[in-house]
């Protein structure tokens, strides 16, 4: 079966300046990530913080160009940016933004937002859908008439979520989609993008640092580490026993109301686009480093025993584990 | 304690074009206390602090009384208030990327705090920049002071606005949801990060978050707000040990679990009721499970169920069961 979306090996790098007169410096914002989603499927997508995971959304849709790599949607390569077809395919996938006051124009009130995408793709966008569309996330029809920042954060997210639903789409990519919203809303989002994937089938990346909330939501979860995806699996599996070092930091510090202080702080410095470091770009902050890891940088691959897609030596069974003291 | 509160908050109430967003808060948060402020999206947490740091727009009525360390604030006058603001007490928003200035380098927004608030410029000030971009996490934090924030990602941008918040070394930090849009293990740096300076400087700490497991790795109070108002106050291991509002009880039944089968998530059925229809009893009686006819007298006063815990609630405590939703909603 064709997957809904296959991307290949997406790279994309920035220039950044320092100063006016400085040398233009290269950030690889993603480095080579390769994934695959079918309809009515869900991937999440979890990981640091600047590792890359908007940008690999951004260019899924087609929003930003990857520098190497491609996309194909149903099988076919995106068109290119602006063209009609690209038009029509742009209506059946949508982004839902980290930072719903930066995706909202201020100026508008949000009821017209909302109805913005039926008129650009030539559906009907009387009061009634639109009114439905904000019943359907949970807002009153009366807040069509309130502007962004007239609302709460949640209720802005909500706004955004309607918005992004409004052309029935076949892929929804959610950066952070609930972040904004208190976990009784939340619960009510997620059984939402649940109930709507398992009627029109949609199938959606979704992002976000909550790993309750990606346990909750997806079929597949994949683990991404300065612009490389390092682990790939159920989300059972990935978030009960991760394999990779930096999943297994990551899932030691979900925070958890049953306890208090003293939570697993990885040490090091934050990986810095910029530098990549040598080798894996964990290995300055891994716990299990030996210099192998330094010198080759681990491909994504089945593990021996389980097939666990992993990309570290060590949990590959090439380098033995070598333990720094704590 | 009351004589020793860095802040206090009384009878705190806001309304916009006549619709009332705040009905009566009351808090206080002592020298060096972590206090979390946690409820439904649109009960207020952020306009509570807005109002209280005269940060509204013009159309909000605001009324109540709000004294730093004894000093009232409230309506206090402009030049007062710009003092306040980002010295004694700073404010991380919810936002971050449209809280910064885009047209500007972060580096030049955290000098102009520090210039503001500590009177640094030149190479100090940059080089304390710096310091404070590190401090937060900021990767390549020198090179980054010439970034703008459309070129950091989200967690780099939130990490920036945490970093001019301290610039002023407040004597309170109110931070509105500061750790939402960071991975779970920066979230942890930056809550170690503020632990520490927490106990090296006394700084007293009110925390805004959805997030349940945060709240109670901070916090030592709790108070949890639905509809404007404070429905319960404890400290923070009993109300995750024993929570006493239905409302309380509906958050943790909502949490998606970690271990355990998946299924649909306990939502509390129904939203928040309209701020122009608000019913004439409790504010949650149409969603809550206890709902008697006695709910809907007047609404119920925050009274102590147990010492130092308080629900408004006719009928706090017995925990709530809850009939699971279809199973049928699951992901496959
Ligand atoms: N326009 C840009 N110019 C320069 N660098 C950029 C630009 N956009 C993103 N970056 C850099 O690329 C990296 C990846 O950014 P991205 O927004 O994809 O991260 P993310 O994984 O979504 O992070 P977060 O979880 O904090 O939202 C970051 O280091 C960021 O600073
Ligand atoms: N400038 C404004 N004009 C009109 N109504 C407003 C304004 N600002 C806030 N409100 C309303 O006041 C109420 C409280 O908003 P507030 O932002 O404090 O919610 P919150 O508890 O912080 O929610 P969230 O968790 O979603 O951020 C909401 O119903 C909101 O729509
Ligand atoms: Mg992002
Ligand atoms: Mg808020």
């Amino acid at each position: 079966m064709t997957p809904l979306l296959e991307a290949r090996e997406l790279v994309r790098r920035y220039s950044m300046r320092r100063g006016m007169l400085g040398r233009p410096v290269e950030v690889r914002a993603v480095n080579g990530v390769t994934l695959r989603l079918e309809a009515g499927r869900t991937l999440g997508l979890v990981g640091e913080s600047g590792c890359g995971k908007s940008t690999t959304g951004r260019m899924v849709l087609g929003l930003e160009a990857p520098d190497e790599g491609d996309v194909q949607f149903e099988g076919a390569p995106m068109p290119p940016p602006g063209s009609l077809p690209w038009r029509r395919q742009r209506a059946r996938m949508q982004m839902v933004y980290q930072d719903p006051l930066g995706a909202l124009d201020r100026r508008l009130p949000i009821g017209v937002q909302v109805a913005e995408p039926l008129q650009i793709h030539g559906l009907p966008a009387d009061a009634t859908r639109v009114h439905a569309l904000l019943r359907q996330v949970g807002l009153r029809p009366d807040q069509a008439e309130r502007y962004p920042h007239e609302l709460s954060g949640g209720q802005r997210q909500r706004a955004v979520l309607a918005r992004a639903l409004a052309t029935d789409p076949v892929l929804l990519v959610c950066d952070e989609p609930i972040s904004a919203l208190d976990v009784s809303i939340q619960a009510q989002v997620m059984n939402l993008l649940v109930e709507l994937q398992q009627q029109r089938g949609i199938a959606l990346l979704f992002i976000s640092h909550d790993l309750r909330a990606v346990r909750q939501m997806s079929h597949r979860v994949a683990v991404m580490y300065l612009g490389r995806i390092v682990e790939e699996g159920e989300p059972d599996a990935v978030l009960h026993d991760p394999a990779h070092p930096y999943a297994q930091a990551l899932v030691s510090a979900i925070p958890d109301p049953t306890r208090r202080g003293n939570r697993i702080v990885l040490q090091g410095d934050p990986p810095n686009p910029a530098a990549r470091p040598s080798g894996c770009a964990f290995h300055p902050r891994c716990p299990l480093a030996v210099s192998l890891c330094a010198r080759q940088a681990p491909a994504l691959k089945p593990r021996p025993g389980d097939g666990r897609l992993v990309a570290c030596h060590v949990a590959q069974g090439e380098a033995a584990p070598m333990r720094k003291a704590a | 304690m009351a004589g020793a509160a860095l802040v206090e908050i009384r009878d705190l109430a806001v309304a916009f074009d006549r619709t009332p967003a705040l009905r009566g808060v009351s808090l206080s948060i002592g020298k060096g206390e972590s206090l979390g402020l946690v409820g439904e999206s649109g009960c207020g947490k952020s306009v509570t602090w807005l109002a209280a740091l005269g940060l509204l727009p013009g159309k909000a009525r605001v009324t109540g009384s709000v004294r730093l360390a004894g000093q009232e604030i409230l309506h206090a006058p402009p030049a007062t208030l710009d003092r306040v603001r980002g010295g004694r007490v700073a404010m991380i928003f919810q936002d971050p990327a449209s809280s910064l200035n885009p047209v500007h380098r972060i580096g030049r927004q955290v000098t102009e705090a520090l210039q503001l608030h500590r009177g640094l410029s030149g190479a100090a000030a940059r080089e304390e920049a710096r310091r404070l971009l590190d401090q937060v996490g900021m990767p390549d934090a020198r090179r980054r002071l010439d970034a703008y924030p459309h070129e950091l990602s989200g967690g780099q941008n939130q990490r920036v606005m945490i970093a001019i918040a301290l610039a002023g070394q407040p004597e309170l930090l109110v931070a509105d949801e500061p750790t939402t849009a960071l991975d779970v293990t920066i979230q942890a740096q930056i809550l170690t990060l503020l632990a520490e300076i927490r106990r090296d400087t006394g700084m007293a700490l009110v925390l805004i978050s959805h997030d349940l497991g945060v709240i109670a790795e901070t916090c030592e109070r709790v108070c949890v707000m639905y509809a404007g108002r404070i429905v319960e106050e404890t400290r923070t291991e009993r109300l995750f040990a024993a929570p006493s509002h239905p409302y309380a009880q509906g958050l943790m039944a909502a949490l998606p679990p970690i271990h355990g089968p998946r299924r649909p998530l306990a939502a509390i059925p129904g939203s928040v009721p309209e701020p122009w229809a608000m019913p004439p009893g409790c504010a949650f009686a149409p969603r809550c499970p206890r709902h008697v006819a006695a709910c809907d007298a007047a609404p119920p006063p925050l009274v102590a169920v147990t010492p130092g815990h308080c629900a408004a609630c006719i009928r706090p405590g017995a925990v709530s069961a809850r009939a699971p939703l279809s199973p049928e909603l699951l992901p496959a």
